[in-house]
């Protein structure tokens, strides 16, 4: 099948970018997206010029490095589907396919299509784990966790910080991606300790990193890869309210 | 002579002697003290939190833009710990058995024990974390069994166990970066390694941003850079997973041990043109209710539900009566490769087999089906594009495990006093084989629970050294020889890009150093190795400098893959044996089984960096069996 | 000591001094973090807290609002004179007076809040995206809760200049029973097609309006358990419907019926 590209290319953090035209005349509907422009950087490098940059690593939808708006969608046409797990038979032949970063204040465009995640781990570094020091830990069984508790407590964990959530937002808000790790711990008894102290820290590095407010749109969820239910948002509001009034 | 220092005693009291006598480091001094750690996986990412809890500065790189990413993240099936919670007979000495046979005798006794018997707190240190493992109704922790094993002993959290193992660790790791204790360099990578006074103290590294070279001084360096299995170009590996780190630190004298034993994973996806760059690992669940066959005629292109039963060859049920489709990993795939090359293959390259779960959907109904696998069809869906439920799915061998890696003793440390290196990028506790669900256990063990010990014992005489001076001139040295590489390649400027020659050296390994192994393929392939490493030097090609530019990264990996697959060949040639991964058809029975040989081939292969183009030395460290006596795997 | 005061050319052990202690007890950590931020009022969170308590003192308000309007579609005398009698109730009453100016308070909160949050989601998203289909994966109404409200304002403003301000300023005509005849104005406003027209058009946003906000004021005040968020789509759907085909039913009411 043959495919126009638009791809954003910017050089570095400091240049503007703008859509380059890419023409691909034999592309294999089996290909994954990523391998698609893997023949396109192969053929870039061929004529010298530089390929296009893009994140990428496991390329089976768990690790979240890959990421980018595809025809105006994050991670493409296919809900809840990483970047990687897009293949070309979710096209026609003819199309046109728009390639542009993950979009927002808060994660600046590196080169390409590689964007600045890093706000993702400083959220975490505000509170996102239990504070459970190596060795001596309590026999695992000692604190039973029902089932269902332990299963959304799982939900929760899933997500795998591609970013989606925020490039797909229209206020660019990570309500999503911190909601999702306050609830997997503020479900489990050992997370709960520090349940007061977590969201607060947790949700006031969100706000300093530049993220938007969350007006419940709910596209968030469409995108996530993992299907991260947007109620976590909601009992994060909920911790974070109680922890304001207690 | 190599001395992988086991302490004295009885088997079970190894390791409680050497925590009860090794030396260590009064809380005030442990922040004069620096550690490296590279690699945020499981082993990296639980060591530099733990070091960094015990107070100690350390330094943690990965060349992923967040520590999360690393590649632990994709494991799915499980972690095995011997906790008996399902009171199946497991104890400490049955898992060290089980593994040990599993890895078909060919490791160290002490290590393996040891694993074994850390494994049940690793449970409890990640349930402290908040790691939400599979429960029962009971509220109590779930269990599920593995191959290889006749006891429930592996922990999940579904399929995706290691992302949220990994999770755990990255936590805790950012909770020291958060205290400070911990400085984080996310998208840097290791390019050499500084050795002064035959010690480690530090490394290169570069600014995979920036393109900036970075000196890093410390008293310990700790390599957790994972397996090197991407060096098949397909495999199940991330697309960034290098054998980079671990091979600079072996030509600075790190000796490298059975580096060819390679896992090839039975139920992979198969390759379906040029452009693929992974093969996806289905979970070996999968053979639990799946029935693999190929047709028994050479030339049928008939669709596989066309193909009646009399026209099917079960060819693992036919060979391996009392294990069938669950025969362990190794032999699975090798089985699987026999009926391909013999023609048997099926799928428009000939290269795969099918998994049919016809059988088991009439007899057990399709919820039933759904329920167990329902994630698994999906992805094979998203994928392939092909409903499982409705004809059976393709599936192929894949490079998956690396069971060889830097030659470490009982401490984890290299044949370079200081140089750590810890899970799958050392050799030490699979042997020739590794278990499912023992690859989690091993690199969270390792980081979580051995190095911290280990390393203090080294440390503890470093007190007095003070800071490491990286204006010594083993630093200047080693970043002008990092500098003087990165310009050798981009000044190549010939016509082929990286992932050519990469491809290439994939497809020789493959074929020739891969699932059987024969003197002449690798004569030959050493010899083709040496060939296309020539071509790279004549003929690379990368656009750009050496500011941020994914070729060049691609391309420094590729230098080291051209030169570790060749020290692989030759560690296949050498042993003239067939043991777990590793098959020679020289040394088969007559009925095509591997054919293990104690007497001449019981020791670890250490080799040693001679120069480039020169033969490399091997040195061999004896596998005494005290406790266990080697017997014959058989799964017929 | 933080990532970002790394120097990538020095070299951590050259540091000289005492580092900080990565053992900081609870105890400190915990008066250091649970100490009230100044600026909390200015948190995503907080400013969300405070669009979702105004929005439903309006609903809240919208509700007795149209117990009154509907009043307007008794028979012609008696609503004429129970109009008027509740009109004359409300504003002689204190009570109401001091509600009335907190609902001025509210409307000005939750429009200023609103304009405030807009400003940082703006700047919070920086560059636009080319071609852009986001669109797709949520509903049009929850995008578009500003330009719904700014709709909402714009018939407030009309509202309010055509009833509040002519009860406040104007001369209103003296009813049989002696009282302001709000009635025969809000009969008179009404004869024109064209106003009850825009009037309807307004409570088609409004409906809009509150079925997002209403389920999005839940969320934000952290309605999270299943079985409650199933209630309030509920709750929301109906209590939506009701008042902006409530409000929009009396003037179609008035226009047709009585003029």
């Amino acid at each position: 099948m043959r495919i126009q590209l638009k791809i954003w290319r910017q050089q570095n953090r400091s240049k503007s970018g703008q859509l380059v035209n890419y023409d691909l005349p034999d592309v294999n509907p089996d290909m994954s997206f990523l391998e698609m422009l893997d023949t396109l950087n192969e053929r870039l490098v061929r004529q010298r010029e530089r390929p296009v940059e893009f994140d990428h690593d496991c390329r089976e939808g768990i690790c979240g490095q890959c990421g980018m708006m595809i025809n105006g969608r994050a991670h493409g046409p296919l809900s809840n589907t990483t970047t990687c797990q897009l293949h070309m038979r979710a096209f026609r032949d003819g199309d046109t396919i728009y390639v542009e970063p993950f979009r927002a204040t808060a994660f600046p465009v590196k080169c390409d299509l590689k964007v600045d995640r890093s706000a993702f781990d400083r959220i975490i570094q505000a509170g996102g784990y239990t504070s459970a020091s190596t060795g001596g830990a309590p026999e695992a069984n000692s604190i039973p966790i029902a089932h269902d508790v332990a299963e959304a407590a799982f939900d929760a964990a899933a997500c795998i910080g591609c970013g989606a959530c925020v490039a797909t937002c229209k206020n660019s808000s990570a309500a999503l991606f911190t909601a999702a790790k306050i609830t997997h711990l503020a479900l489990l008894p050992q997370g709960k300790i520090e349940g007061r102290q977590r969201v607060r820290r947790m949700v006031r590095q969100m706000d300093s990193e530049g993220f938007g407010h969350c007006s419940n749109t709910e596209a968030c969820q469409v995108e996530c890869p993992q299907q991260i239910s947007v109620l976590h948002i909601a009992r994060m509001n909920w911790e974070y309210n109680r922890s304001l009034a207690m | 002579m190599l001395n992988a220092k086991i302490p004295e005693g009885p088997l079970q009291d190894k390791w409680r002697h050497y925590r009860s006598t090794a030396k260590l480091v009064s809380s005030a001094n442990r922040n004069k003290l620096q550690v490296i750690v590279v690699g945020t996986g499981l082993a990296g990412s639980s060591l530099a939190a733990s070091l960094g809890e015990m107070g100690y500065r350390v330094t943690c790189l990965c060349f992923q833009d967040s520590a999360r990413r690393a590649h632990s993240v994709a494991a799915q099936g499980g972690v095995n710990a011997c906790k008996n919670y399902k009171n199946d007979g497991d104890t400490v000495f049955r898992m060290f058995y089980d593994t040990i046979k599993g890895g078909d005798f060919r490791s160290r006794e002490a290590n393996v024990y040891r694993l074994a018997e850390c494994s049940a707190n690793l449970i409890d240190q990640a349930v402290a974390q908040g790691v939400p493992f599979a429960r029962e109704y009971s509220g109590y922790l779930s269990n599920r069994s593995f191959g290889g094993v006749q006891v429930s002993r592996t922990f999940y959290a579904r399929g995706q166990t290691g992302q949220q193992l990994l999770l755990g660790a990255y936590q805790a790791l950012m909770r020291q970066v958060a205290a400070g204790s911990v400085s984080l360099l996310p998208r840097h990578e290791m390019l050499d390694l500084v050795v002064i006074d035959g010690k480690a103290r530090g490394i290169i590294v570069r600014n995979m941003d920036s393109g900036a070279l970075e000196r890093h001084g410390g008293h310990a360096v700790v390599l957790a850079t994972g397996g090197f299995g991407k060096i098949y170009y397909l495999s199940t590996l991330a697309m960034g997973c290098n054998g980079s780190a671990i091979w600079r630190a072996h030509k600075r004298g790190a000796f490298f041990a059975n580096p060819s034993w390679t896992q090839i994973h039975p139920t992979c996806l198969p390759q379906s043109g040029d452009y693929q760059s992974k093969l996806t690992l289905m979970s070996e669940s999968l053979r639990n209710d799946g029935r693999i066959w190929v047709p028994k005629g050479r030339e049928d292109h008939r669709s596989p539900n066309e193909i009646p039963e009399p026209d099917r060859d079960y060819y693992l049920e036919r060979r391996y009566p009392a294990f069938g489709n669950l025969s362990p990993r190794d032999i699975s795939s090798r089985a699987a490769k026999e009926r391909i090359d013999a023609g048997y293959g099926v799928g428009p390259l000939k290269n795969a087999v099918y998994l049919d779960f016809s059988r088991a959907i009439r007899e057990q109904g399709k919820p039933k089906i759904e329920e167990k696998y329902g994630n698994l069809f999906r992805m094979y869906q998203k994928i392939t594009g092909v409903d499982a439920y409705q004809q059976p799915m393709r599936i192929s061998p894949a490079a998956h495990f690396s069971m060889g890696g830097l030659w470490v003793d009982y401490e984890l440390m290299t044949t370079i006093p200081g140089l750590y290196a810890l899970g799958e990028a050392n050799f030490a506790d699979h042997g020739a084989n590794r278990l499912g669900a023992n690859s989690l256990l091993q690199a969270c063990v390792d980081g979580y629970f051995i190095a911290p010990a280990t390393i203090p014992n080294y440390l503890a005489n470093e007190i007095k050294t003070g800071p490491i001076p990286i204006d010594h001139p083993a630093f200047a040295e080693s970043e002008a020889a990092v500098r003087e590489r990165l310009q050798v390649l981009v000044n190549i400027q010939g016509k082929s890009p990286a992932d050519h020659f990469h491809k290439t050296l994939g497809a020789v390994l493959y074929d020739k150093c891969g699932l059987s192994r024969s003197q002449g393929g690798l004569k030959d392939a050493i010899g083709k190795i040496h060939s296309l490493r020539d071509q790279f030097y004549n003929d690379l090609l990368i656009p750009g400098g050496i500011d941020l530019n994914s070729e060049l990264e691609k391309a420094g990996r590729v230098a080291d893959y051209l030169e570790l697959g060749e020290l692989m060949c030759y560690d296949a040639l050498t042993r003239n044996e067939s043991c777990g991964a590793h098959f020679r058809e020289e040394y088969q029975t007559p009925d095509g089984e591997a054919l293990r040989n104690d007497r001449d081939f019981a020791f670890t292969s250490a080799w040693e960096w001679a120069g480039i183009d020169k033969e490399p030395i091997l040195h061999r460290e004896p596998l005494d069996f005290e406790v266990v006596t080697p017997t014959v795997r058989s799964y017929k | 000591m933080s990532n970002s005061d790394l120097d990538p050319e020095t070299n951590l052990s050259l540091v000289d001094g005492p580092v900080e202690n990565p053992d900081i007890t609870p105890t400190s950590k915990e008066a250091v973090e649970l100490r009230p931020a100044k600026n909390w009022l200015s948190g995503t969170l907080s400013q969300k807290n405070l669009m979702a308590l105004t929005g439903l003192f309006l609903c809240l308000f919208l509700v007795v609002h149209l117990l009154g309007n509907l009043q307007l579609l008794l028979p012609k005398e008696a609503a004429q004179w129970q109009f008027n009698f509740y009109s004359k109730l409300l504003s002689e009453n204190i009570f109401i007076h001091l509600i009335s100016y907190l609902l001025f308070a509210t409307i000005v909160a939750h429009a200023v809040y609103a304009l405030l949050i807009t400003i940082r989601n703006r700047r919070a998203h920086g560059t636009r995206y080319e071609y852009d289909r986001r669109g797709v994966s949520s509903k049009w109404y929850s995008r578009k809760m500003g330009l719904l409200g700014t709709v909402i304002l714009f018939f407030l403003i009309i509202h309010l200049r055509d009833f509040w301000y002519e009860v406040q300023f104007g001369h209103l005509p003296i009813d049989k029973d002696g009282q302001e005849d709000l009635y025969t104005l809000v009969v008179t406003v009404y004869r024109s097609g064209w106003y009850v027209l825009i009037y309807v058009l307004c409570m088609v946003a409004l409906g809009y309006h509150l079925l997002h906000g209403f389920f999005s004021a839940a969320r934000t005040l952290g309605v999270c358990h299943p079985r409650f968020v199933g209630w309030v789509r509920v709750i929301g759907w109906i209590y939506s419907v009701g008042i902006s085909a409530g409000f929009a039913l009396v003037p179609i009411y008035v226009h047709f019926a009585l003029s």
